[in-house]
C-alpha cells in the first residue's frame, strides 16, 4: 500500500476522492486523542486510511463517530486481510462512512501472527460490528475481546479450521484435469 | 378387450399398477426446498408463463410430509446437508428427488470446502437436471421425465426369470 | 412456577385478586426454518415467543455458505468474475458492475460512453426485476398469490431481454473489465424500449391490488419499526434505511456510472415500518422505469469495449495480422490480468442497499482478497430488534420487508 496521491481513476466510475477535509479531519481527530501513540496515514486509488494500534481501535472508532468535524456514523464494513508471509500477518479493515460530510473513511488494525490473534471488538460503538466480527473470527481465526456473542456464524459449529487463511486450501473434489 | 366391448364406454380394464402410477405421477407435489439461484427459476417454473400446474404438480407444499417430490434446487452446503437429509427422512413414501442445476447435481461451479459435491451424496437422485441455472423448461422436462420413470415403477418387485 | 398476584379494579368498581403466572418463566423456543416457505431462502430464526408474541428472534446464518470469497481468492480476475454473479442472484448484473468497477479502479482503465450508458441502463433493468421478486414474494407470504403470478409474468419479459441480449436469463456475467462482452443485436433496444413502456400500468395494477388494500395495511402499518438513527448504528441501507428516514442513495449521493446526468428522485419514508419499506420499493419501480427511458433515449453510439489490449482481448480479426495481439490475447487468456499492488473499496446502489467490494490485489494475476459487503448482511441483523413485541405472523411480514438474499449473506 503505497503512500500515493490518488491516483486518476476512471472518471466513468465517479468515486469521490476521501473528501479533505473528512480525510484531514479523521487524522486530526485520531493524533488528538492518542498523541503518544504512533497513527500512519496512507492513501490511494482515491481511498485513504489510517493505522491505528490494536488496543485504541475501540476509542478510535468512538471519537471518530462523535466527532462532529468527522462524524462517521455509520459502520459500512469490517474485513480482514491475511497478508501471509509479511509480517504483521493480519490487517483488519474497518469502512468507515460519514453521511453528514459525504465521505469514507477507513481504519485498519495489524495484528501479529500467532496462535490466538486478538483484536478489541468496536461492537459497543457500532451495532453493525456484531456479525462482522463473527465472520471474521468464523473464516479467519481473529478474535475478538469484549464481543457479545463470538461464535462460528457460516460455517457448522464444530468445524475444524479457517478457511479464508491464506495457508488453507481450497478444498472440494480433486478434478481429473484443471484450467 | 372382451369386457370392454360387451359394455361399451363405461368401464376401462387395466392394471392397479397402471392406475396407481399414473395416479402418482399425474399429481406430483413438490415440496418447497429452494436453496439458491435455482429456486428462483425454480419459482419461475411455477409462475404464470412455464406454469407447472399444468402437469399436476398443483401445489408447492411447505411441510415435507405432505410431499412427493424434492427438488433440490441449489448449491448444498456443509450446514444445510443434515437438514437435506432431514427433509428427505420426513417425507413418505414414495417419494423422488429431482437435483436442479449444476451445484446440487455435482458441485457446480463450486470445487470447495463449503459444497457438497453432488446432493447424491446424502440422499438417491432419481433425475438430474443440469443448468446453471436450468431454465424453467429444462426442469419441466426434468419433472417430465420423473413422470415417466414413475410410470415405469412396479407395485410388486418381478421375480427374475 | 412462579406467580405474581395481583389486585385488579373492574370498570364497575368491584376489584378482583388475579394470579398471573411470572410471563417469563413460559416461554417457549420456536424454530422457523432453514427450510420454510417464507424465509426467501435458508434462513433460520429462533423465535423465543410468550404466547404469540416475539420476546426474541434470533437469526442463523450459513446455510448457504458457498466460499464464493476463498473461490474468488484462487482464481484469477477474469475466472472470477461468474463467481460474483451467484451471490445477490436476484441482482446478477449489479454484482458484476460493482466488481468490474473496483477492478477498473485499480488498473486504471477507461470505459467507454456508450458502455457505461448500457451499463446504466442494464442496472436499472435488474433493479425492476429484482423489486418484482421481491414484491411477488412478499405478497405470497402474506396470501396475495395474485400479486406473485402477475410480477413473475412481467419479470418473464425482462428476463427474455436479458437472454436475449447476453445468452443467459439470470447469471449473466455480461459486465466485464473495460465495458460490456458484447454489442446489443438488432432491435433490441426497441424491445426494450416497448417492455418499459408498458411497465407503468403494471405497477399500478400491483398498486391498486395491495397499496390501499385494508388487510396489506393492517399486516404492514405499525409492524418492524426501527428508527433512522438505529438503522445507521446496525449499518442498513438501501430502502431499509430510506424506509426510515434517512435521505441516502449512493446513486445520488456519491455517482457513478451516469447517475449524475439523469432525472430520478429517491423516496424516502419517515415512518420506518414495512409499510414505508414497502412504498419506497413501489416508487423505486416507478423510478427505475423513467431511468430505463432517459437511458434509451439519451444512449450514444461507440464501442462498447475499451480497446487497451492489456485489459480486454483484440477482436478475432486482428489475430490473424497482428503479432502483438496474438501476444495480447495469448497472455491475457493463459496468464490474465494483473492490477497493480493496493486496494480498493468501491460501493454501489443495489436493489438491498449498499453493494460493496473491498478488493486487495498483490500484483499477481489472483485477487490476494476480495470481500464483499452484502447488504443484506447488516440488514438482517436488525431482525431482533425489529421482530421484538410484535406477533408471530409478523415476524414473515418482517423478513419479506427488509428484502435478504441468502445468497449474498452467507457468500
Amino acid at each position: 500500500m503505497q503512500n500515493a496521491t490518488p491516483a486518476a481513476g476512471p472518471d466513468q466510475s465517479g468515486a469521490p476522492t476521501a473528501s479533505l477535509s473528512l480525510v484531514e479531519a479523521a487524522v486530526v481527530c485520531l493524533r488528538a486523542a492518542f498523541p503518544t501513540s504512533e497513527i500512519r496515514a496512507a492513501s490511494a486509488f482515491g481511498d485513504s486510511w489510517a493505522v491505528v494500534p490494536g488496543n485504541l481501535i475501540v476509542d478510535a472508532c468512538r471519537a471518530l463517530r462523535d466527532d462532529p468535524a468527522t462524524a462517521c456514523n455509520m459502520l459500512v464494513d469490517v474485513t480482514a486481510v491475511d497478508l501471509l508471509p509479511r509480517a504483521p500477518r493480519w490487517e483488519v479493515v474497518y469502512n468507515l462512512l460519514s453521511l453528514a460530510h459525504n465521505a469514507r473513511f477507513r481504519l485498519k488494525v495489524e495484528v501479529e501472527d500467532g496462535p490466538e490473534p486478538l483484536v478489541p471488538s468496536v461492537s459497543s460503538v457500532y451495532a453493525g460490528a456484531n456479525w462482522y466480527e463473527r465472520e471474521i473470527f468464523d473464516l479467519m481465526g481473529i478474535r475478538f475481546s469484549d464481543h457479545p456473542d463470538l461464535r462460528r456464524i457460516l460455517l457448522p459449529e464444530d468445524w475444524q479450521g479457517y478457511p479464508l487463511r491464506y495457508d488453507h486450501p481450497l478444498g472440494g473434489e480433486e478434478v481429473g484435469f484443471t484450467s | 378387450m372382451g369386457l370392454e366391448t360387451s359394455f361399451g364406454d363405461s368401464i376401462i380394464t387395466t392394471t392397479i399398477e397402471k392406475v396407481a402410477d399414473w395416479g402418482r405421477k399425474s399429481s406430483i407435489w413438490p415440496a418447497t426446498f429452494g436453496l439458491a439461484c435455482c429456486a428462483i427459476e425454480m419459482m419461475s417454473t411455477g409462475a404464470s408463463r412455464y406454469d407447472l400446474a399444468r402437469f399436476g404438480a398443483e401445489l408447492f407444499r411447505a411441510s415435507p410430509r405432505q410431499a412427493d417430490l424434492l427438488i433440490v434446487s441449489g448449491r448444498v452446503c456443509q450446514k444445510m446437508a443434515p437438514v437435506l437429509r432431514q427433509i428427505y427422512d420426513q417425507m413418505p413414501e414414495p417419494k423422488w428427488v429431482i437435483s436442479m442445476g449444476a451445484c446440487a447435481s455435482s458441485g457446480g461451479v463450486f470445487n470447495n470446502y463449503a459444497v457438497i459435491q453432488g446432493v447424491d451424496k446424502i440422499v438417491p437422485v432419481d433425475v438430474y437436471v443440469p443448468g446453471c441455472p436450468p431454465r424453467p423448461e429444462a426442469l419441466m422436462d426434468g419433472i417430465l421425465k420423473l413422470q415417466e420413470k414413475i410410470s415405469r415403477e412396479r407395485l410388486v418387485a418381478r421375480k427374475a426369470s | 412456577m412462579i406467580t405474581e398476584t395481583r389486585i385488579v379494579e373492574g370498570v364497575d368498581g368491584r376489584s378482583a385478586i388475579v394470579e398471573r403466572p411470572d410471563a417469563h418463566a413460559d416461554l417457549m423456543t420456536v424454530n422457523m426454518g432453514p427450510q420454510h416457505p417464507s424465509t426467501h431462502g435458508v434462513l433460520r430464526v429462533i423465535l423465543t415467543l410468550d404466547g404469540e408474541t416475539v420476546v426474541d428472534a434470533v437469526p442463523e446464518i450459513g446455510y448457504l455458505h458457498t466460499g464464493i470469497e476463498k473461490t474468488i481468492q484462487c482464481k484469477r480476475y477474469e475466472a472470477a468474475l461468474t463467481c460474483t454473479d451467484r451471490m445477490d442472484y436476484l441482482s446478477p448484473l449489479a454484482n458484476n458492475l460493482v466488481y468490474c468497477l473496483a477492478v477498473e479502479d485499480l488498473l486504471g482503465v477507461d470505459v467507454p460512453v456508450r458502455a457505461t450508458w448500457l451499463r446504466t441502463l442494464l442496472v436499472e433493468l435488474t433493479r425492476i426485476a429484482s423489486h418484482l421478486v421481491w414484491l411477488g414474494t412478499h405478497a405470497l407470504d402474506l396470501g396475495a398469490m395474485t400479486v406473485f403470478l402477475y410480477c413473475f409474468r412481467e419479470r418473464e419479459l425482462i428476463l427474455d431481454l436479458f437472454e436475449e441480449l447476453t445468452g443467459q436469463r439470470m447469471m449473466t456475467s455480461y459486465i466485464r473489465f473495460g465495458g460490456l462482452e458484447q454489442e446489443a443485436p438488432d432491435g433490441w433496444l426497441d424491445r426494450v424500449r416497448k417492455v418499459n413502456d408498458s411497465f407503468p400500468s403494471h405497477v399500478d395494477e400491483y398498486e391498486r391490488l395491495l397499496t390501499r388494500n385494508g388487510i396489506w395495511k393492517e399486516r404492514l402499518q405499525g409492524v418492524g419499526v426501527i428508527s433512522g438513527e438505529e438503522a445507521l448504528h446496525y449499518g442498513m441501507t438501501g430502502p431499509s434505511l430510506r424506509g426510515s428516514g434517512v435521505d441516502w442513495d449512493l446513486r445520488k449521493k456519491q455517482p457513478y456510472l451516469v447517475y449524475d446526468q439523469l432525472d430520478f428522485r429517491v423516496p424516502v419514508y419517515p415512518q420506518g415500518d414495512c409499510y414505508a419499506r414497502y412504498i419506497c420499493r413501489i416508487e423505486e419501480l416507478r423510478e427505475s422505469q423513467r431511468l430505463v427511458q432517459q437511458c434509451l433515449k439519451l444512449l450514444p453510439s461507440g464501442p462498447i469495449r475499451s480497446d487497451d489490449r492489456k485489459v480486454v482481448p483484440p477482436p478475432k480479426e486482428e489475430l490473424a495480422s497482428s503479432m502483438e495481439a496474438v501476444i495480447h490475447h495469448f497472455k491475457l487468456l493463459t496468464e490474465g490480468l494483473h492490477p497493480p499492488v493496493g486496494e480498493v473499496y468501491r460501493a454501489v446502489e443495489s436493489p438491498r442497499g449498499e453493494l460493496g467490494v473491498f478488493l486487495v490485489s498483490d500484483g499477481s494475476n489472483k485477487p490476494r482478497r476480495c470481500h464483499v459487503r452484502a447488504p443484506s448482511f447488516a440488514n438482517l441483523q436488525a431482525l431482533p430488534r425489529l421482530c421484538r413485541g410484535h406477533l408471530v405472523a409478523d415476524v414473515v411480514a418482517i423478513i419479506g420487508s427488509i428484502d435478504i438474499v441468502l445468497g449474498e449473506i452467507d457468500r
